[in-house]
């Protein structure tokens, strides 16, 4: 009988949370186009989500496109075609893995660091200090943080390309040998508008999921259950937030790509 | 017995209860707030009274009972109505609540900044005259974490009153200040309350000084408002609850003579 009553408790929590975060998605949303519209908190979080990405995603971005390139050419020299590396290199990094990856990176780098100091200050009162000033947190914390979110994601996610696809390139044509002529056409014959395409609307979308998970699991760390209180409070919301940030990425992944194919 | 209370109640709580898990915290509150005078609750450490004020600004839902603001139930209105309620609130938290990665001059513009369309000149101007009037001016660029507790009172107390609200809320105002410093915030409370005739609710523990800046004075108790008498009336009450606060709270030889002196 416990385990039952255990089973049902924590699948309630979990569709508790799930309302809870739909809402503070939509709650966001309305604010962001409340008046009075302010640019300089969004510059600074672009700095904070963005620009302070820059050097990680250019590092992942670049051994990304040299491994893709090294087992690529392995692969595809089996059958003769090493020709197309460029664009199976491309299309791979713009279509899934650019998005992905960069996604993983900014939820690791700027997702747990938004919770974290959104849980702060809620354990601190300055999130209901704000509420008593008749500042709403959503349009003062949170709505930067999603606009911010939703303009670097994609910045980001093409940065990681380009960079991937140069690092394909010193790997699969500087060091494998591969025809450099060819691997920048067929890059250039075989990535269509499309896959570009696909590869924007998937970093907007996981975008919005860092957002709208980190953001919300740390404005709710003194609702949630079972995770300690304080510091500790803190820290436990943090990790769930970035595993679930994480998974719910590579799980939209399949859907979006399974809908826009 | 019933006290004499006059005026037109601004904030009203009914039959407030609230719960966390079996701890029934507030066992039915009833109080009210009269407009433009001060309120002053006391009662032991852990009586609930930062809970009655979480009610009263609607950070906290009562299980059951109802808050009204200017005869509006907090819980039942509109979100935008609340918010347009909250306007006319300063609020001392507290632990001062202020934003630990703004510094002291921000924490204190940021209302003015968001609620107000005053230019920057305009600001810096109100509050370097809000921070000078709570005596923590020089330090605008020291952030939360740099300043005494008590410093982080002052600048929460300016935070408070820098938007000139209809009701405050002080949750311990002078708690962790010298004497000198607490009298200087009782001056500075007794000028800009008659300067601007705002309704005051003040949580404190610092009996029998703060009885002077009272109006009404309510104790909480076990979960209940005991009674909100003026201060004669509690220093006098027979009521044996109260009766023993006051003999605990000022010493069991207090007299009036005493209160002369202080
Ligand atoms: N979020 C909460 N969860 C569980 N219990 C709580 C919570 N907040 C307050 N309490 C309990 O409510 C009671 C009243 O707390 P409150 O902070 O209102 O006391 P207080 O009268 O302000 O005391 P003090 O004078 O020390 O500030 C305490 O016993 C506390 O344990
Ligand atoms: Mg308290």
């Amino acid at each position: 009988m416990n385990a039952i009553e255990n089973f049902g408790a924590r699948t309630l929590d979990y569709v508790n949370e799930a309302g809870r975060m739909g809402l503070f998605l939509i709650n966001t949303i309305i604010n962001v186009f409340k008046p009075p519209y302010k640019i300089y908190p969004i510059i600074k979080q672009i700095h904070v989500i963005g620009s302070l990405s820059i050097f990680v995603i250019i590092f992942t971005g670049a051994f990304t496109g040299m491994v893709m390139s090294l087992q690529m050419y392995h692969t595809l020299s089996k059958y003769g075609s090493v020709s197309v590396l460029g664009s199976a290199v491309a299309l791979s990094l713009i279509k899934e893995l650019g998005p992905v990856l960069a996604a993983l990176m900014v939820t690791g780098r700027a997702g747990s660091a938004m919770c974290a100091e959104i849980g702060v200050m809620r354990i601190s009162e300055q999130i209901d200090a704000l509420d008593c000033m008749a500042i709403d947190p959503h349009k003062y914390i949170v709505a930067p943080k999603f606009i911010a979110a939703l303009i670097s994601m994609p910045l980001l996610t093409a940065l990681f390309d380009v960079v991937g696809i140069f690092g394909g390139y010193m790997v699969g044509v500087g060091l494998l040998g591969a025809n450099e002529g060819s691997y920048f056409a067929s890059m250039q014959a075989d990535v269509e508008f499309s896959d570009i395409y696909m590869g924007v609307v998937k970093s907007l979308c996981f975008g919005l999921i860092i957002v709208t998970i980190c953001s919300s699991k740390g404005y709710y760390v003194h609702l949630t259950k079972g995770g300690g209180f304080g510091a500790e409070g803190v820290s436990s919301v943090t990790t769930s937030a970035v595993v679930l940030s994480s998974v719910c990425i590579l799980v939209f992944d399949y859907f979006i790509t399974s809908v826009l194919l | 017995m019933k006290a004499k209370i006059t005026g037109n109640p601004i904030v009203q709580l009914v039959d407030v209860h609230k719960s966390y898990g079996p701890h029934h915290i507030l066992k039915g509150v009833n109080l009210d707030i009269m407009e433009g005078k001060t309120t002053v609750i006391v009662g032991g450490s852990g009586q609930g009274k930062s809970q009655v004020l979480k009610h009263v600004l609607g950070l906290t839902q009562p299980d059951r009972g109802k808050v009204l603001v200017n005869g509006q139930d907090i819980n039942r209105i509109k979100k935008k109505d609340l918010k347009k309620i909250r306007t006319e609130f300063g609020v001392l938290f507290q632990n001062s609540a202020l934003f630990d990665s703004m510094n002291v001059f921000d924490n204190v513009a940021l209302p003015l900044r968001e609620r107000t369309s005053h230019s920057e000149k305009e600001i810096r101007e109100l509050v370097e005259e809000k921070l000078a009037m709570m005596d923590v001016s020089g330090s605008n660029d020291k952030f939360p974490a740099q300043i005494s507790g008590g410093m982080k009172k002052r600048v929460g107390l300016a935070r408070a009153l820098v938007l000139n609200p209809k009701i405050v809320f002080f949750d311990e105002p002078t708690t962790g200040l010298d004497v000198k410093k607490s009298n200087e915030i009782y001056r500075v409370f007794y000028k800009t309350q008659t300067q601007l005739g705002y309704t005051a609710v003040i949580v404190s523990h610092d009996v029998p000084k703060i009885f002077k800046l009272a109006d009404y004075v309510a104790l909480l108790n076990n979960g209940i408002v005991q009674d909100c008498l003026t201060p004669e009336e509690f220093q006098l009450s027979n009521d044996p609850i109260i009766k023993q606060y006051v003999e605990t709270a000022m010493g069991p030889l207090y007299s009036s003579e005493m209160e002369d002196e202080l």
